[in-house]
């Protein structure tokens, strides 16, 4: 037999066999550094600062629905003591005022949502009625936005998000969004911890 | 002999793992894309509160991040044990910010646009224990500096409200 060249030996081809090995240990590492967490959260519009004290509107009662929060976390709502939970229904109630009730919004243009809390309310708090208020606006906007365009947009969950802008305006000229949010009081400030 | 016998007494084929790279590298590509690598280092425990109402934040080069929460054990000699604010990556002592604040976001302004200052976002990042008035302190501030677009960062609530 004829002796074989070394050139003929050698495979002439590169191994892939580690490949799959190379590639697992790039895919481990990025498995390990990735963060898929976009950052979500309730977006708002803070009021500009002005140094001179508001002048006090002559606002009638039953155009504004009080919200405060103490230092203990607990809600007094139109001077009555309330849960976070039922606070949704009640702005909704409030701002729409279905049945022209005499003590509710005279009309949604007219409601002014105020939330005042105190130095030592918790954050946590705090949030969970911002969230409530902000859900009692979105649902009404979905609601609004049901009535007003039906059918258009019955496939989108959240019906108002989903809209145009032209379309978005229009509900939001009949309900705006007032969330008024007064200076805290300090009765609760935090001590040393 | 019957035909089950013969096929039981042959190996078993290898499965060809001749396409296993091809779907690594796949998966791969994929989390390459999706990595985002942690911008600062947090030097506070922050554990974010629950909500419902929650938007996405586009753009991330329009956003920076205010962190308020305890400081994490490694940093509790230096800082102490209360509520510590963290501006994007540093830690900025409470009797600081009136200047430290306004510094901080003219820094940011000077990298994007100027067309774009109205879009710049503040993202608080807040432990749920913390009090609102270190918050508080915080959002003057930003009034005052004319920073008005402000973002609650939460994470999705799952269940009924509790």
């Amino acid at each position: 037999m004829a002796k074989k060249s070394a050139r003929d030996r050698l495979s002439n081809e590169v191994s892939a066999g580690s490949m799959a090995d190379i590639a697992f240990l790039l895919l481990i590492f990025f498995l390990v550094t990735t963060t898929i967490d976009v950052d979500k959260g309730i977006l708002i519009k803070l009021p500009p600062w002005s140094e001179e004290e508001p002048d006090i509107q002559k606002l009638k009662d039953r155009n504004v629905f009080a919200v405060l929060v103490n230092a203990q976390n607990q809600l007094l709502v139109r001077n009555e003591e309330a849960q976070i939970k039922e606070l949704r229904e009640r702005v909704k109630e409030f701002i729409v005022n279905p049945q022209r009730r005499e003590d509710l919004s005279e009309k949604p243009t007219k409601a002014i949502i105020m939330l005042k809390n105190d130095r030592g309310t918790a954050y946590e708090t705090y949030l969970k009625v911002y969230n409530e208020l902000r859900a009692a606006y979105n649902e009404l906007w979905d609601e609004e936005a049901e009535k007003l365009y039906p059918g258009d947009f019955e496939k989108a969950e959240r019906k108002f998000e989903d809209m145009p802008f032209a379309y978005r305006k229009a509900i939001r000229d009949k309900i705006p969004l007032v969330i008024s949010e007064a200076e805290p009081t300090a009765f609760g400030e935090e001590g040393a911890q | 002999m019957s035909k089950f016998q013969k096929k039981r007494g042959k190996t078993t084929p290898a499965i060809s793992t001749a396409s296993l790279p091809d779907i690594i590298f796949m998966l791969l590509f994929f989390f390459m894309v999706v990595t985002v690598m942690r911008d600062a280092e947090l030097k506070v425990t922050v554990v974010v509160p629950d909500a419902t109402e929650l938007t996405k934040l586009e753009r991330k080069s329009l956003v920076h991040h205010v962190y308020i929460g305890k400081p994490t054990a490694k940093f509790i000699p230096v800082y102490g044990t209360k509520p510590t604010i963290q501006l994007n990556d540093k830690i900025v002592r409470e009797d600081r910010i009136k200047n430290d604040i306004p510094l901080f976001i003219e820094q940011h302004k000077l990298k994007v646009p100027e067309n774009q200052h109205g879009r710049i976002t503040t993202s608080f990042r807040v432990d749920g224990k913390v009090t609102m008035g270190i918050v508080q302190d915080v959002k003057t501030q930003l009034r005052k500096s004319g920073q008005l677009r402000v973002n609650y960062s939460a994470r999705a609530r799952a269940g009924e409200l509790k």
